[in-house]
């Protein structure tokens, strides 16, 4: 690891005045450690955000929910009022890793890094969630722009997710047999007969919504509506664990079992 | 037998210390003014070196020196060794390149060191390493062996033409051909056994000291035979004489093979530290460098074909391997594809005419070299889907084909050297059927079905040579050491016991194993036996723990060396009481006169022994006596396996459902830690057959080259297994012991592709069968 300088920050307002151009926020600290660790990145300044009260815990209020960037998996898998408004957010949450990174990764972290086979940007999609930042909102839709990229501008710091739960929703995931993140993870929610399909691990460009899925669902919430719906292999990343071709052909497995589950 | 002795589920002794964190490993020793060593590893896989630039590097805070190839054969050290020659069918001796331990000219894959940073934290170095510019002229690379070997492949060492190292055969060709001639059905197959990063949990470490006063050496290292790595650093590297160098490894942990090896890295050191001028020199691979420089295993590329009469006996076997051994020759690596490899290929047989022809090739990878099995596993691998591939073409059932071949009766000649000296083969088969419920698979099959998923059983009946080896036979095979062990029993005046061995525990368990036997011996608790290895001041010499010969071999020698410190007790004690020396008998801790009352306890004879104050006329005073035990053979473990899977054909997951293993290991010293043995060895080999595999791009870049791309087993991939000994004796050694180090690594990867291609349908599939290759393997059918 380079040499680096570490700041607890207190506040939101506080952490946004340390960043500094080189510096970089640290949440569960499960991504951006091992990277450090093997010399891939060098921030000059780690401000953590771990001790800022403001940034954890989930709310739900009816339909409506709001998870702070700093809230863990672990927490989310466990939080009882999510687990009625939203099972499939909390069952997602429950999947992740394993139990050391659930206890210290966090959402804010995951969509902040939009590793392309995270699961969260998946789920943020469906939802239709809106991204809370320091000085905006924005819509998942936007925010996801491109493997490992995001909408945020530098310095700029997720507070919040926040979304209206689906009246049904259902996430599968197939992973990637070495490192178990996903391969081919998708979210299906169902948003009065309005569907939304979320798809993280697959696609080149990161996480995406399949258009003709939610076109094929909306109004047939069945796994045989998908069978006429044709996933183009072309999009589709390619490595030594599976060929796009392949991921493309996950991807429908894994939607009709997840709309199966529903 | 005594509560401790053989055959008892004695807890082991070491784990108290390994489970509460008090194991010391060779990144646990610190010394007074250790520096650290970094290495400036070759981001190319193949590249020629116009330069180096140390200048910014030495500038850098804590840097004491900055060293290369170019000094590093300067100063005389000697090029890295293979300790196995072996010749090409025309006698030509093999064309084996030079390797230096920090590149001269040229680096050869990626990872090959250029150059060293010594400096006095771990921090500095690795920081002065990035400060060094290489300045690389990269060339084409070729890692695939089968690439290589073809005209206008990029070339590797001038010494090897055609990035060919040797073109080796056995057996009778004109015999064999003429068994196809005459053959009532050819089976014939292609298979690829997949390459494999070993990944011991402790990755590689060395601590090399000097001391200027003394001119003297002492490296603590990761060694699974420390004597064997004195001798070489001291005989070829020119490192040290031998008694100027002192070579400890102390807890390591797990080996499998890859610790077998004198790498650059423990030369460099020992090198570095008198150079530069420093007490001691510290290097501990991190996980990358484990990925990218820890020999790799196995990667065979086989076409063969069998010839069956009209009665299913197998007529011939005609094999042609190409072997990849990476860019440089590993310490063993030509002995794994030749001599471990195609002497196993009669299988559990009888095969009257083999004949294989095996071409080791250079590319640009990691060295190859023995891993868990060491060419036991291809072997078996390519026989045992041959076996099954042959039923199905035969229309016969797998085990019946194989019964219908057994060798039963021995000993038994193979074609291919081995002489297997005893066995049962039928017995395993049949105990691993009854287990596995063969006869009901048919209705777990239709059960499967009904949920969608396809469902397969396949089996493996594996053979394979232990107990390492006949001195002057694989001497006489071109092997550079003799394969013997040393023990020395020391009994102290109150009577404990000290095992000196030049066996080395790295996992094994032999600080139980090995009291136990003692404890049988005499009577005593295993507590009151201490072992004594893995360090060359303590332990004369050594051949260490590899090719699960520390049972056959090394508590041999120790069963050598307790006869004679037992003959010498029987002596005094005679003496002592009165009595005759054949009357006498050590039991339960006391030294007795066979049908008298007359007595002393154990520990009175040893006293007695070191007091001298009352010995038998012109004895010697003391009770210490050393053996070397030489193998008269190999030894031959072997077993049937059985797996059984279902394979999800919209994903291609395929999931074990049931694992047996029958195994006849000969004596068994301690039935749990052998089942550990077992397990390990199956996790392995299910690790291979369906998850592991170290892919490089065409350009040499490793691909998986940490755990987010190489797949290693975990628990809850695996089922409980159903584990059974049988216990033939192996007539060769004391106690008949076989070995079980490595069978489960060997036996099990076929047992799980047979169930596979049970499963799909077909035999197309390529090893390991993650889901990707289940999945294209169902859509190529
Ligand atoms: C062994 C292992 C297995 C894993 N398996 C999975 C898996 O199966 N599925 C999955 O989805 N993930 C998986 N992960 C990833 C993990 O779940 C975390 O979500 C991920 O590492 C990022 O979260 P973090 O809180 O650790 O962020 P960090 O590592 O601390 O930060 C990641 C990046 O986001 C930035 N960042 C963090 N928080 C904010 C914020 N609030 N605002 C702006 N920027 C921010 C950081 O500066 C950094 O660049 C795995 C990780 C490990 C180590």
């Amino acid at each position: 690891m380079y040499e680096t300088s570490y700041h607890r920050a207190d506040s939101v307002a506080d952490a946004a005045s340390k960043i500094g151009d080189e510096g970089k926020y640290l949440a569960g600290g499960m991504t951006l450690l091992p990277t450090m660790k093997q010399r891939l990145a060098a921030p000059d300044t780690l401000v953590d955000l771990t001790h800022i009260g403001d940034l954890k815990g989930v709310s739900v209020n009816g339909k409506e929910v709001r998870i702070g960037a700093m809230t863990t998996h672990a927490e989310v898998n466990g939080d009882a009022a999510l687990q009625s408004a939203c099972p499939s957010l909390a069952k997602l949450a429950g999947g992740i890793g394993d139990p050391a990174v659930r206890h210290r990764g966090t959402i804010g972290g995951s969509i902040a890094n939009h590793d392309p086979a995270a699961d969260y940007p998946a789920a943020m999609l469906a939802l239709n969630a809106t991204i809370h930042t320091d000085s905006r909102e924005i819509s998942a839709d936007d925010f996801f722009s491109g493997m490992f990229e995001t909408a945020l501008n530098e310095g700029e710091i997720v507070t919040a997710i926040s979304f209206t739960a689906p009246d049904k929703g259902a996430y599968e995931k197939f992973r990637n047999p070495a490192s178990r993140y996903a391969m081919a993870g998708v979210f299906v929610a169902d948003h009065g007969g309005d569907v939304r399909v979320g798809v993280s691990g697959a696609y080149s460009n990161g996480a995406s919504r399949n258009s003709e899925m939610e076109t094929a669902l909306s109004g047939n919430l069945s796994a045989d509506a998908l069978d006429g719906v044709a996933v183009d292999a072309g999009d589709m990343l390619s490595d030594i664990h599976g060929s796009s071709d392949y991921r493309a052909h996950l991807v429908k497995v894994m939607a009709k079992r997840a709309v199966a589950a529903m | 037998m005594g509560i401790e002795g053989i055959g008892a589920r004695a807890l082991r002794k070491e784990d108290k210390r390994f489970i509460t964190g008090k194991g010391h490993y060779t990144d646990d020793h610190k010394v007074a003014g250790m520096h650290h060593a970094a290495f400036v590893r070759s981001p190319h896989a193949h590249a020629k070196i116009n330069g180096i630039d140390k200048s910014a590097a030495e500038d850098m805070s804590g840097v004491v020196a900055v060293l290369d190839g170019k000094q590093l054969t300067g100063d005389g050290i000697g090029n890295i060794i293979c300790g196995w020659m072996v010749h090409s069918k025309d006698g030509s001796p093999m064309n084996m390149g030079a390797w230096s331990a920090l590149a001269t000219e040229y680096v050869r894959y990626v990872g090959d060191a250029a150059a060293v940073v010594i400096a006095e934290s771990y921090e500095e170095a690795k920081a002065a390493a990035e400060a060094v510019v290489v300045d690389y002229e990269v060339l084409d690379a070729v890692v695939d062996a089968v690439e290589a070997l073809k005209e206008g492949a990029p070339q590797l060492h001038p010494e090897a033409a055609g990035n060919l190292i040797y073109d080796w055969e056995i057996g009778d060709e004109a015999a064999t051909d003429a068994a196809f001639d005459g053959a009532a059905n050819v089976v014939e197959i292609d298979i690829t056994n997949n390459r494999l990063v070993p990944n011991p949990m402790e990755p590689r470490s060395a601590v090399a000291e000097y001391d200027d006063a003394e001119d003297h050496f002492t490296l603590h290292t990761t060694s699974q035979n420390p004597h064997v790595a004195r001798l070489v650093l001291s005989a070829f590297y020119q490192v040290a004489p031998e008694n100027k160098l002192r070579v400890i490894a102390p807890d390591v942990g797990g080996g499998f093979g890859a610790k077998i090896y004198i790498y650059p890295e423990e030369i460099v050191c020992l090198w570095a530290a008198k150079r530069a001028g420093v007490a001691a020199i510290k290097w501990t691979a991190d996980r990358s460098e484990a990925f990218m420089t820890d020999a790799h295993g196995r990667d065979h590329v086989t076409k063969a074909k069998m010839a069956f009469d009209a009665d299913n006996k197998i007529t011939g076997f005609k094999v042609e391997t190409i072997a990849n051994l990476g860019a440089y020759m590993s310490l063993f690596s030509s002995s794994v594809p030749t001599y471990l490899y195609a002497t196993l290929l009669s299988g559990q047989y009888n095969i009257p005419n083999i004949h294989c022809n095996v071409k080791t090739v250079y590319t640009n990878t990691v060295p190859v070299d023995a891993y868990r099995g060491a060419g036991r596993p291809e072997a078996t691998y390519l026989v045992e889907r041959l076996m099954t591939t042959a039923a199905r073409q035969l229309d016969v059932d797998p085990a019946e084909l194989r019964r219908t071949n057994f060798v039963q009766e021995f000993p038994h000649q193979t074609p291919v050297i081995m002489a297997y000296d005893a066995g049962d083969f039928d017995a395993t088969l049949d105990a691993a059927m009854e287990a596995a419920d063969y006869k009901g698979f048919a209705a777990r099959k239709a059960e499967s079905e009904n949920n969608g998923k396809l469902r397969g059983i396949g089996m493996s009946c594996y053979i394979e040579a232990c107990g390492i080896a006949p001195s002057a036979a694989v001497g006489s095979l071109g092997a550079g050491v003799g394969l013997w062990e040393s023990a020395e029993v020391r009994v102290n005046p109150v009577g404990t016991i000290e095992i000196l061995t030049g066996s080395h525990s790295h996992g094994q368990g032999h600080e139980t194993t090995f009291a136990q036997v003692v404890s049988d011996r005499f009577g005593l608790p295993a507590e009151n036996v201490q072992i004594v290895h893995g360090d060359t001041d303590k332990v004369q010499f050594g051949m260490g723990t590899y090719g699960s010969r520390s049972g056959a071999v090394g508590i041999s020698a120790i069963v050598k060396a307790l006869d004679k410190v037992e003959a010498k007790a029987k002596k005094i004690a005679a003496h002592l009481l009165e009595a005759s020396e054949g009357d006498i008998e050590i039991k339960d801790g006391e030294v007795l006169v066979k049908g008298t009352d007359k007595k002393l306890g154990w520990h009175e004879v040893c006293l007695g022994a070191y007091t001298a104050h009352n010995l038998p006329e012109g004895m010697e005073p003391g009770l210490k006596e050393g053996a070397f035990y030489d193998p008269t053979n190999f030894t031959f473990p072997a077993g049937c396996y059985i797996c059984e899977v279902e394979v999800d054909p919209d994903t291609g997951v395929s999931t074990i459902q049931q694992f047996v293993a029958a195994d006849d290991f000969g004596k068994i010293i301690n039935p749990m830690i052998v089942e550990g043995q077992v397990h390990g060895g199956l996790a392995q080999g299910i690790g291979q057959a369906l998850m592991e595999h170290a892919v490089y791009d065409d350009a040499g870049q490793l691909l998986s080259a940490s755990y987010m791309d190489y797949q290693m087993p975990r628990a809850d991939d695996l089922p409980d297994f159903v584990v059974s000994h049988h216990e033939t004796l192996c007539p060769g050694n004391p106690l008949g012991i076989k070995g079980c180090g490595e069978a489960g690594a060997i036996g099990s990867p076929p047992a799980v592709i047979n169930a596979i291609t049970d499963a799909i349908g077909h035999n197309n599939l390529a090893m390991p069968a993650s889901p990707h290759n289940v999945w294209k393997a169902i859509h190529s059918a």
